[in-house]
């Protein structure tokens, strides 16, 4: 028995006394200590994802819901009776196709015009040299700071009464309403002055300035205009930049709200204003006067309203933040 | 005659404006036009004609008269929508920058996690965020739920039983005030961060990795190396995130609801003059205080 436990202790100090034993175990605390900090992010990534994601989650599963599973309380995020019919009355009520068409077509053709004109202000500021540019820059800042809701109400009363130099007058005899057209969105955009143009031309600006000038002497060295190098060489060059502007564009363009109020642009144009429409739709048209039920469709006409801004930006998700980073959104 | 030829440098000079001429137009029509007209606009009283035109009649003061001393929600809806900006822009400019170092990191999952970060920015249609609004209430316990609320806020945490707690541990009132605040706004703030968290992920992809390099062979810990390292570096990124979130929140304030409804449905459009140039002078003057304070404790690299 006692020889027993001499050996015993015998052991334990032949192990204690080997210096491999306590840098094993100073390995395990280091080890351990990463564990925790990673158990702690992952755990604070997971839950803010989670709230982030919860509002979407359960918006998807209640427009899947049938109208029994919602007044069941055991039904909890699984549909009981999984069914489509929301979906297909909110795609008939919202007349989804072809608004969504028009939609996107607008929301489409302003990108393109923000990217055009604002990528080539931003290079005018960038690599040329003309009096007061300082100052001029100054007012794109200003632009990007001023909420456009100071300026809402004599862009309305131009856009009501359009009339530039007198011309329309002249030729028509009275002032053009464009109300309720989305020419005024149009023309501001054209003028540099759309949904944050400030900001896009910044970003052109700042992508710009990081490029390296000899490009452009090259270019020059071999003969080419201005406008051939902007067009042919430098816009090519600032695919990061255009990728960044055009998520950016494309989806502040589509959940705006803002601009489409005050033009009174029509629903059939502006889908995001048929949603707002469509539970009363659904209560005077199709005489379901129950709340919790009408919720449903309200659901399942969301989901098909965000689907094709998520599609466009899934795909473009990868360029985008490698954009972000590229192009001078920061500094 | 003699044709004049233009020196290089002048060409490029007009090439210039040329290049710049379009927002030059929308500038001055839009923006500098417009916002003399609002000026004017405040200081008279305004009839839209049938025709289509408008007559103004010069008030003097009396729009702000109005506006400040009989008008009866203006001044409340303002002080909480500036005292809203105050409490939250600290909040989604600390929480994206915390964001952003967590999601700098390497791990399995990254792009996935960054697309789910940005996707409130996706989803920011005030249409859409009231529906969602709706719904988050609901997924706690199925549509039924909804109806019980009042009973599931009797059996759930007993807030009030740790304010008091905290309270008697004498912690000053206005923090703890401020901390129930914060934690009530977290869904706001994180909806309202994505762009934010974009921003600083790009700032901190930019600080080179030499510098984190000396600080470890220095043999700084993690912590020094955050506050003498990181913090410094990203400084300047703090000030286009204050900008953009300031402005950002602003135009979704109930200030801005108020000044478009006095327009479109009471028609008196001085008063929403009024209301539109004194919010957006305070919001200026808050983006002035505040970033001429971080300004002179930034250090920039280059």
């Amino acid at each position: 028995m006692n020889a027993g436990v001499k050996r015993l202790k015998n052991k334990i100090n032949a192990i204690t006394s080997d210096p491999k034993y306590w840098n094993n175990t100073r390995v395990m605390a280091v080890s351990l200590k990463k564990l925790i900090i990673k158990l702690f992010c992952f755990v604070v990534i997971a839950g803010i994802c989670y709230v982030i994601l919860a509002p979407v989650i359960g918006m998807v599963v209640n427009s899947l819901m049938s109208d029994t599973d919602a007044y069941n309380p055991m039904v909890y995020l699984i549909p009981e009776h999984p069914t489509l019919e929301k979906y297909k009355l909110a795609w008939e009520r919202m007349d989804y196709l072809p608004t969504m068409g028009r939609n996107l077509l607008y929301s489409a053709t302003l990108m393109l015009i923000q990217i055009f004109i604002c990528s080539m202000v931003g290079y005018g500021f960038a690599r040329f040299n003309f009096p007061f540019k300082k100052l001029l820059f100054g007012c794109v800042v200003v632009m990007i700071v001023i909420p456009s809701h100071t300026i809402m109400l004599p862009i309305y009363m131009t856009f009501k009464n359009f009339d530039p130099f007198g011309l329309v007058t002249l030729f028509t005899g009275k002032p053009l309403n464009l109300m309720s057209t989305p020419v005024p969105m149009y023309i501001m955009t054209v003028f540099g002055c759309g949904v944050r143009s400030g900001l896009y031309i910044y970003i052109f600006n700042q992508f710009f300035r990081g490029l390296p000038k000899e490009i452009e002497e090259a270019a020059w060295v071999d003969g080419a205009g201005i406008w051939y190098t902007y067009f042919r060489i430098m816009l090519v060059n600032a695919v990061p930049a255009v990728i960044t502007v055009a998520v950016f564009s494309m989806v502040w363009q589509y959940n705006d709200t803002f601009y489409s109020k005050l033009f009174l642009i029509s629903e059939n144009i502006v889908i995001s204003k048929k949603i707002t429409t469509l539970q009363a739709t659904i209560a005077n048209v199709d005489k379901i006067l129950d709340k919790t039920i009408q919720e449903l469709y309200l659901d399942a006409g969301i989901v098909l309203v965000m689907l094709p801004i998520i599609i466009f930006y899934i795909v473009l998700q990868k360029y985008f933040i490698e954009g972000v980073e590229r192009s001078g959104i920061v500094g | 005659m003699k044709k004049r030829r233009l020196t290089l440098s002048q060409k490029r000079m007009i090439n210039g404006y040329l290049f710049i001429l379009p927002w030059l137009v929308g500038f001055i029509v839009f923006y500098v036009r417009s916002l003399i007209l609002t000026t004017q606009f405040s200081f008279s009283k305004l009839t839209v004609k049938a025709t289509g035109g408008y007559d103004l009649e010069f008030v003097g003061w009396e729009n702000y008269r109005y506006a400040f001393r009989e008008h009866g929600t203006f001044k409340q809806v303002l002080t909480t929508s500036v005292g809203n900006i105050v409490i939250d822009v600290p909040l989604i400019i600390f929480f994206s920058l915390f964001m952003a170092i967590l999601l700098n990191r390497q791990f399995k999952g990254r792009t996935l996690v960054r697309a789910i970060f940005f996707l409130p920015v996706i989803l920011n249609s005030s249409a859409i965020s009231t529906a969602l609004e709706l719904s988050a209430q609901m997924i706690a316990g199925g549509i039924s739920a909804a109806s019980q609320v009042a009973e599931t806020m009797s059996s759930s945490v007993d807030v009030y039983y740790y304010i008091q707690l905290f309270q008697d541990l004498a912690m000053p009132r206005s923090v703890l005030e401020y901390i129930v605040a914060a934690v009530a706004r977290i869904n706001n703030v994180i909806t309202a961060s994505g762009v934010q968290i974009v921003i600083f992920l790009a700032a901190l992809q930019s600080i080179p990795s030499s510098m984190y390099e000396v600080a470890k062979i220095e043999g700084a810990t993690a912590y020094e190396t955050f506050w003498k390292v990181t913090f410094p570096m990203v400084m300047p990124h703090i000030i286009t995130n204050v900008v953009y979130t300031v402005v950002d929140y602003f135009t979704e304030s109930e200030v801005v609801e108020l000044s478009y409804n006095t327009t479109f449905t009471e028609f008196n459009y001085g008063l929403s003059s009024v209301f539109s140039l004194v919010s957006t002078a305070i919001v200026c003057l808050i983006l002035v205080i505040v970033c001429g304070f971080i300004q002179k404790r930034t250090f920039y690299y280059n």
